[in-house]
């Protein structure tokens, strides 16, 4: 798609919602719209039924974890208009303690995604129907795809022969979770290799 | 209490004791294409409530690849949708392409494309013939996956692998394409058809066949539209929705194919659908061979740089070249920070790829998108007021498999 299209489209789309839009740009010839959280359902409405927009189909929903930033999460929305033949990707930045507008009304859709973010971030959806945990074990505890949830993970299954049924146990690991470091060190490691301070005659 | 005589009075009040009945459809189930399991809520025989438990199969697919380089998260993506292996690499392939802006040469181009194809048969093929098992054929998978066998030893003689194929590379595919089997591709093209009119003979008019599936599960637009639908689930029902025409990639907008609609929208329609895809999908291997022939066509099948590894003769020459490789497989290449979205029209219809870049050799987070997850959240509303037999038909036609559906 040609980034001039999209960028008509961008300041189409920033025109007519210019209370709730942040900010737009065109990047790798996709169009990103940033928008307030609470305004999602009523943005997302007007994307469905304006002229230009026609966004007919909910593609993805999906979080983004950043620990670091002020607002944590990143929800993001991908939408296809089969009739116009283009993309958007809508985002908005929440706090971890915020609840985000489901916009389940507008898109059935966003039902599963929304519980799997759920279930992966622990974002909550105000005005999900059924908010349960999807894809995780009945009963699983944490949220896996935050940044600080471990790979590994905190529980372990096993089947007891003694009790003739399956135990959950801590992760109990025979090795080291192997998580190499190939950061060259010339192009902007952070860390000080052993002996590195010696280099500054001592003094670091 | 189970069939109301315990208390029985008189007729009146042995009329208000029936009451629904939930069964669990699956996790064990031979319908149930994988570990699926359905709790359905009965009135009879008639499904009223259908509410799928998934995640019996979840690998914590996109938890792992935060953790490896772009280069080893490659084969998790044989094992989302594992009967059409490669179509979902080329999505990862697209989406790294995307952002490191990397032209992939023709020659692979089309290497990718006759691939694919073969994937979307193979794809095709299962779901076509074990629908057809799960409304009560038996014979049409036999027939099938003899076909199948062949296919997967096409993929065995490009990579080594008969499923798992890790064949497409970030820059284009990891190995060029003997004579050979390009010539043994052409006359497996041949043969095909007459395989397909052997399938189509056993179960288009077949009346048992007719029974199970016609008007049932009927999607409209309206609800294409809501829940998200893509591939044969949207041109079952007539609209001539197909990636590789509307939004193309890679080379695909130079091949003349046909796009089959339903009209519909039924679980019948969506078998014819497929049948004829597969009748386009070898018209388009056809054209990529000619097309692998033609002198344009020679040449690399990588784009040499950053992404692809030296090739061997080099490395025994050239220091740098050894360097090269060396860090190309312990740190992996490097993708430039940014975001993007990449789709292909997989047998099952749009699988995409949303890849978060932090510029460093390992993805910050990658969505997968599954068209089966879309398909099957609506499980609940096309399968209510059916009977619970066609439950199963339904499973079938909407070409479900857990490997994606889970992640």
């Amino acid at each position: 798609m040609a980034d001039e299209t999209l960028k008509e489209l961008g300041a189409l789309i920033e025109a007519k919602q210019s209370d709730v839009v942040v900010g737009w740009e065109v990047a790798f010839g996709e169009l990103n719209v940033t928008v307030r959280p609470e305004a999602l359902p009523a943005f997302v409405e007007f994307l469905k039924t304006d002229r230009g927009c026609r966004f007919s189909t909910l593609v993805d929903v999906t979080a983004v974890d950043y620990p670091e930033r002020e607002e944590r999460f990143d929800v993001v929305y991908h939408f296809l208009s089969m009739y116009q033949n283009h993309r958007i990707r809508v985002k908005a930045a929440v706090d971890e303690g915020d609840m985000v507008p489901s916009i389940v009304a507008v898109y059935p859709a966003a039902n599963w995604f929304e519980r799997e973010i759920f279930d992966m971030f622990g974002i909550i959806f105000k005005g999900h129907p059924d908010l349960r945990r999807i894809l995780t074990d009945y009963g699983f505890r944490g949220h896996p795809l935050r940044k600080d949830f471990p790979t590994t993970g905190f529980t372990e299954v096993r089947y007891d022969e003694v009790e003739k049924r399956v135990v959950y146990e801590p992760v109990s690991l025979v090795q080291e979770y192997r998580q190499f470091d190939f950061m060259s060190p010339w192009e902007g490691a952070e860390y000080l290799l052993p002996g590195d301070e010696k280099a500054d005659g001592g003094k670091a | 209490m189970m069939d109301g005589s315990k208390g029985f009075q008189d007729a009146e009040t042995g009329e208000q004791q029936i009451r629904n009945f939930n069964i669990n459809f699956g996790p064990q189930h031979p319908a149930a294409h994988g570990v699926l399991r359905l709790v359905l809520e009965l009135d009879g025989e008639i499904v009223e409530r259908c509410d799928p438990h998934i995640g019996l199969l979840h690998r914590g697919t996109e938890k792992l690849m935060e953790s490896r380089t772009y280069l080893q998260n490659l084969p998790y993506f044989d094992r989302l949708d594992y009967v059409g292996t490669m179509n979902q690499e080329h999505a990862w392939c697209l989406v790294i392409e995307k952002l490191c802006k990397v032209e992939v040469p023709r020659r692979a181009q089309l290497i990718r494309v006759l691939y694919c194809e073969i994937g979307r048969i193979l794809n095709h093929l299962l779901n076509v013939t074990t629908q057809a098992m799960d409304v009560g054929a038996l014979t049409p998978p036999l027939w099938g996956f003899e076909e199948r066998e062949k296919l997967m030893i096409f993929y065995e003689r490009a990579c080594g692998a008969r499923l798992h194929a890790a064949y497409f590379r970030p820059g284009g595919v990891h190995q060029d394409l003997p004579p050979q089997l390009l010539d043994d591709i052409e006359t497996w093209c041949g043969e095909f058809p007459a395989v397909l009119d052997d399938i189509d003979g056993l179960l288009t008019e077949n009346r048992v066949f007719k029974q199970r599936n016609v008007d049932i599960g009927v999607v409209t637009e309206e609800e294409i539209l809501e829940w998200g639908y893509s591939g044969v689930m949207v041109r079952g029902s007539g609209l001539a929705w197909d990636l590789r025409r509307a939004q193309p990639y890679e080379c695909y907008d130079e091949f003349d194919f046909q796009i089959p609609v339903g009209k519909n929208g039924d679980c019948y329609d969506r078998y014819l659908v497929r049948m004829a895809e597969m009748r386009e999908s070898v018209k388009i291997m056809l054209q990529a061979i000619e097309k692998l022939r033609a002198p344009d066509a020679q040449g690399d099948v990588m784009a040499r740089g950053k992404l692809s590894p030296p090739k061997r003769g080099d490395m025994k020459t050239s220091m740098e070249a050894l360097i090269h490789h060396f860090k190309l497989y312990t740190e992996g290449f490097h993708v430039p920070e940014g975001e993007a979205y990449a789709a292909v029209e997989a047998p099952k219809g749009e699988f995409g790829v949303y890849l978060v870049s932090d510029g460093t050799n390992k993805p910050y987070r990658a969505k997968l998108r599954a068209p089966g997850y879309l398909h099957l959240q609506s499980m609940d509303h096309v399968a209510s007021g059916h009977q619970l037999a066609d439950v199963a038909a339904i499973i079938g036609t909407m070409d479900i498999v857990f490997g994606e559906v889970d992640r």
